[in-house]
C-alpha cells in the first residue's frame, strides 16, 4: 500500500489541506478534495484544455500534475478568476458573444485566455486562434470565442487593466 | 483514466536524486514538467513503481552563457528557455524550435531537458539539439559524462541515459555572426503533433560558400536525425539553386518516415522535401530565425 502524503495548496487565495495518494491528478484534488468544480476533465491526457488552471501565475493542465508534486504552489481557478459573483471583463465578453454553449470547455478556454491577454494585451485573430488551438471545444465551432476575446481585450485595454 | 499506484520522492539536492535513482533506478522515473511522462502514465502506457521529482532542486534551474554555448538546466521551463534573453540572442534556433511544443499551458511546465531525455520521435527540441550540435550533460552515481547530441537518441522514447542517471543539462552551440538557421513544421493543428519538421543551421564564408551544415528532421525516422547526405551536399559551395534541389533530392531518399495517425510515410516524405526546400531558400534570402 502506498503511503498518502500531506499537501498544502494555495487556492484562489485561500491555504487549503489534503491528504492524498501520489497518483492523485491535481484535477482530481481541485474537484474532489476541494470541491471545487469548475475545473473540468475531458481528456485527461492533456489534449482538451478543459482542466486548465493558473500554476504558480501560468497557465497549466491540472491533469498532467500529480498534486504531491505541486505542493506549495499557487493555483487559481476558473472559481479565482472574478470577485465572487463578479464577472470579469473576460467572462462578460464571453456571455455577450454567446461564447458558450454546454460550457464543457470554458473553465479552461477562461483560464487560457487570461493569461494569453495578459501577455498579449493587443493580438490579432491569428494570435487568439494561435493562442486557442490547444482548447477544444466541441460545440461554438469557435468563431464566438474569437469574437469575444477580440472584445475582452478592447474592453481590458480601455479599463487600462 | 487514472494512473497506477507508484512512490513519490522529491528530494531538494542533486546528491538526493542521484541516492533515490541509484535505489530505485530500473523501476523508476525521473519527473520533470510531466508534459510528456504524465498522458503516458494516465494511459496506463507507463508504469513506474516510483517517480522522483526534480522540481525542488533549485540548483538545476540555469541558464548559463559559456564561451561558445549556452547551458540550460534540467529544471528550466520551455516557455522560460524560449523568454530567456541569453537563449533568444545567442541561440534564435532553439528559442524558435521551443515555440512549436505543445500549447502555451505544455511549454509553461515542460522543460526543455526532459522532452530531450524523453526522446520523443515527434519532439522539437531533439531536433533543435541534433543542429545545435548540443553537448548532452548527464550525471550518475559514477560522476558526469557528456554524449553528443548525434550519439544520444537511439530510438522511440530510447536515448544513451542510463536507468540510474539523468540528464543534468543541455550545452547547445552558440550561434555565430556568420551562421543562419530557421525551425520550420507541418503539423494537423497548430499544437499538435508534428507531421514533419525541420531544424536548419548553415554557416558560410565571406564568399558565401557554406562551411557548415546541419539539417535535423523530425518525422524522418524512429527518432530525430541528422540527414547527412543532405548536409554533404551543401557543404562546400554556394547555396544557388542547384545545391537546394541536390540536397532535398538526398532527403527525399534518406528519410525513412513512419506512418501514424497523424501523416502516412508517402506524405511525410514529400512534406519533408518541401520544409528543406522552403528552409534553404528562407537562409539563401538571409530571413533566418
Ligand atoms: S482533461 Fe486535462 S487537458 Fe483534457
Ligand atoms: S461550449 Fe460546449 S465544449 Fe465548448
Amino acid at each position: 500500500m502506498i503511503e498518502k502524503l500531506d499537501i498544502t495548496l494555495i487556492v484562489n487565495g485561500r491555504e487549503r489541506h489534503a491528504r492524498v495518494e501520489p497518483r492523485r491528478l491535481l484535477a482530481d484534488v481541485l474537484r474532489h478534495e476541494l470541491g471545487l468544480k469548475g475545473t473540468h476533465i475531458g481528456c485527461e491526457h492533456g489534449v482538451c484544455g478543459a482542466c486548465t488552471v493558473l500554476l504558480d501565475g501560468r497557465s497549466a493542465r491540472s491533469c498532467l500534475h500529480f498534486a504531491v508534486a505541486v505542493d506549495g504552489a499557487e493555483i487559481t481557478t476558473v472559481e479565482g478568476l472574478g470577485g465572487g459573483d463578479e464577472l470579469t471583463p473576460i467572462q462578460q465578453a464571453f456571455h455577450r458573444n454567446h461564447a458558450l454553449q454546454c460550457g464543457y470547455c470554458t473553465p479552461g478556454m477562461l483560464v487560457t485566455v487570461q493569461e494569453f491577454l495578459a501577455r498579449e494585451p493587443d493580438p490579432d485573430d491569428a494570435a487568439i486562434r494561435r493562442a486557442l488551438s490547444n482548447n477544444i471545444c466541441r460545440c461554438t465551432g469557435y468563431a464566438n470565442i474569437v469574437a469575444a476575446v477580440r472584445e475582452a481585450a478592447r474592453a481590458l485595454r480601455e479599463a487600462g487593466t | 483514466m487514472k494512473p497506477a499506484p507508484f512512490a513519490f520522492a522529491q528530494p531538494d539536492d542533486l546528491a538526493g536524486l542521484l541516492l533515490a535513482l541509484g535505489e530505485h533506478g530500473e523501476d523508476a522515473r525521473i519527473l520533470a514538467g510531466g508534459q510528456s511522462l504524465v498522458p503516458l502514465m494516465n494511459l496506463r502506457m507507463v508504469q513506474p513503481a516510483m517517480l522522483i521529482s526534480l522540481n525542488r532542486v533549485d540548483a538545476l534551474d540555469f541558464v548559463d552563457v559559456e564561451d561558445d554555448r549556452i547551458v540550460i538546466g534540467a529544471r528550466v521551463r520551455q516557455a522560460q528557455a524560449e523568454e530567456d534573453e541569453a537563449v533568444r540572442r545567442h541561440c534564435p534556433l532553439l528559442a524558435d524550435a521551443l515555440s512549436f511544443v505543445g500549447g502555451q499551458s505544455n511549454r509553461n511546465r515542460g522543460t526543455v531537458c526532459g522532452s530531450l531525455a524523453h526522446g520523443d520521435p515527434l519532439g522539437e527540441p531533439p531536433a533543435a539539439a541534433l543542429a545545435l550540435d548540443a553537448e548532452m550533460r548527464i550525471v550518475g552515481p559514477h560522476g558526469r559524462r557528456t554524449v553528443p547530441a548525434s550519439q544520444f537518441f537511439l530510438g522511440a522514447l530510447e536515448t544513451v541515459i542510463a536507468a540510474d542517471e539523468m540528464l543534468e543539462a543541455v550545452a547547445v552551440e552558440r550561434t555565430r555572426g556568420d551562421e543562419r538557421s530557421c525551425f520550420l513544421e507541418v503539423g494537423n493543428r497548430a499544437h499538435g503533433f508534428a507531421v514533419a519538421g525541420l531544424a536548419l543551421r548553415l554557416r558560410f564564408d565571406a564568399a558565401g560558400t557554406v562551411t557548415l551544415a546541419r539539417v535535423a528532421m523530425i518525422g524522418a525516422g524512429d527518432t530525430a536525425r541528422r540527414i547527412a547526405g543532405a548536409e554533404t551536399a551543401l557543404t562546400g559551395r554556394a547555396l544557388d539553386e542547384a545545391a537546394i534541389a541536390e540536397a532535398v533530392a538526398h532527403a527525399r531518399t534518406e528519410v525513412d518516415p513512419p506512418s501514424d495517425v497523424h501523416a502516412d510515410a508517402g506524405h511525410r516524405r514529400h512534406v519533408l522535401g518541401v520544409l528543406l526546400d522552403r528552409g534553404l531558400r528562407r537562409l539563401a534570402e538571409g530571413d533566418d530565425a
